[in-house]
């Protein structure tokens, strides 16, 4: 009864992913198990294939595939502009919108008082260092617009303010926002954020 | 179980892929947690930010539960968060009750000096009005300073130090051969001096006594760090 029980695993393994739980994990298997040549297989060979190669760029944080992610060996994104952000979701979320043209730092996380996550926990460090190492003009910081982001993007512009031009992203209304759907925060925000046209 | 008040939320945390696990501080019970439903969905995500005034309904099977929250927003105070002072402040002001104030007991002094420091965080003179919520705060666990007058001698006038163990005023002539052993007396404490220097070093005498007084009675536990990133900031 070897089979069943590897069936079973393999549904609590899919059910612990974000997104599913037990009835979708069992959905997926079934899936894959009746597709075996043309999902199963693939699936099983590139998730093999990644848990064998994939790693931590050890300059920036970002995850991929050698020492040295793509972003930072490419010598046409060290135009001087250094994008902070909190996670890895957030860089490719950066990357998608392809209008940011060089290079990142993941910080791996937001300053914390309630959870005890200081400075040292995450990669300032490795960021005041990167500012000096790599002739940094602008630190961007994309963090986001919670507390402990803001709270994490004041201390970094404490940090380096004196050596180098800090920004932050723009806060305010969405494209495609309706502003009678919007929370008070961000039309308060917006407003202090107003632009002549 | 149910009730409803208004709170200011003090924390919210993930519990799952779509709910949060929140805590607020209300007038009639208190700090106190329970889920949110939905609390990560990008309507609410906005609204669950610390510091935000919210009427909440709390429901439970049994009192001990750690119950649901219906959570509606009254006011919002994202704006605190695009200056780092007033941010470090509300950091710790949330975090000191957090640290301080045990779960389900009410303190409703506190929870209206908590409301009026939190609202005047877009004045300049909000950092007196948080050094007096510390001395309330002290006050109000137990361990409230007595300035009125020297423990000494008796005597209202030229109060310049602090005993460290009674929390009682002392005047200069009464210190004498100890004036190095005791903190020194700054005027904001008593509402008089509007200086950050003044304020700073009220705020010493406030933490001496939440670290020696308050600290062991919870544990030992150190106090935030964001106090003291309040305190930097301050003293810049």
């Amino acid at each position: 009864m070897s089979a069943p029980n590897d069936l079973e695993n393999l549904i609590d393994l899919m059910a612990r992913l974000p997104g599913l739980g037990p009835r979708s994990a069992r959905r997926a298997v079934l899936h894959l198990v009746k597709k075996r040549a043309l999902t199963l297989i693939p699936l099983a060979d590139a998730i093999a294939r990644v848990a064998e190669t994939a790693r931590e760029c050890l300059n920036c944080g970002n995850i991929g595939t050698t020492d040295l992610c793509p972003i930072c060996e490419s010598e046409k994104r060290a135009n001087g502009e250094l994008c902070v952000v909190e996670d890895v979701a957030d860089l490719w979320a950066m990357e998608r919108a392809a209008v940011f043209k060089g290079r990142y730092h993941v910080l791996g996380g937001t300053l914390s008082a309630l959870d005890a996550i200081g400075p040292a926990e995450l990669r300032i460090p490795k960021l005041i260092d990167r500012v000096t190492t790599e002739s940094i003009s602008e630190i961007i910081l994309a963090l986001n617009a919670t507390v402990d982001g803001q709270t994490t993007a004041h201390y970094i512009a404490d940090q380096l303010e004196a050596r180098v031009k800090v920004t932050t992203l723009a806060q305010g209304v969405p494209i495609g926002g309706e502003l009678d759907y919007l929370d008070d925060g961000t039309i308060s925000a917006a407003l202090r954020a107003r632009k002549t046209v | 179980m149910e009730w409803r008040e208004a709170g200011v939320l003090l924390v919210s945390k993930p519990h799952g892929e779509t709910s949060t696990i929140i805590e607020v501080l209300t007038e009639g019970h208190g700090r106190h947690a329970g889920i949110v439903r939905g609390g990560s969905s990008r309507k609410m995500a906005p609204v669950l930010q610390p510091g935000a005034q919210l009427d909440v309904t709390w429901r439970a099977r049994l009192e001990d539960h750690l119950g649901m929250f219906l959570v509606e927003p009254i006011t919002s105070r994202a704006h605190l968060m695009s200056d780092r002072l007033t941010l470090a402040g509300l950091n710790a002001l949330t975090t000191l009750i957090r640290f301080a104030l045990p779960e389900r007991e009410p303190h409703p002094a506190l929870y209206r000096q908590t409301l009026t420091v939190i609202d005047m965080m877009d004045q300049e003179i909000w950092p007196l009005a948080y050094l007096r919520w510390e001395l309330s705060l002290l006050d109000e666990l137990g361990f409230g300073l007595d300035l009125t007058c020297c423990a000494v001698t008796g005597v209202t006038d030229g109060l310049t130090y602090i005993s460290p163990k009674s929390g009682r005023a002392v005047a200069t002539e009464a210190a004498g051969e100890w004036a190095n052993k005791l903190l020194p007396f700054s005027p904001a404490l008593i509402g008089a001096g509007t200086s950050d220097k003044d304020i700073g070093n009220g705020l010493k005498v406030t933490g001496h006594f939440l670290q020696t007084r308050l600290a062991p009675a919870l544990g030992n536990r150190p106090l935030p760090d964001a106090r003291q990133r309040l305190i930097d900031l301050l003293s810049r």
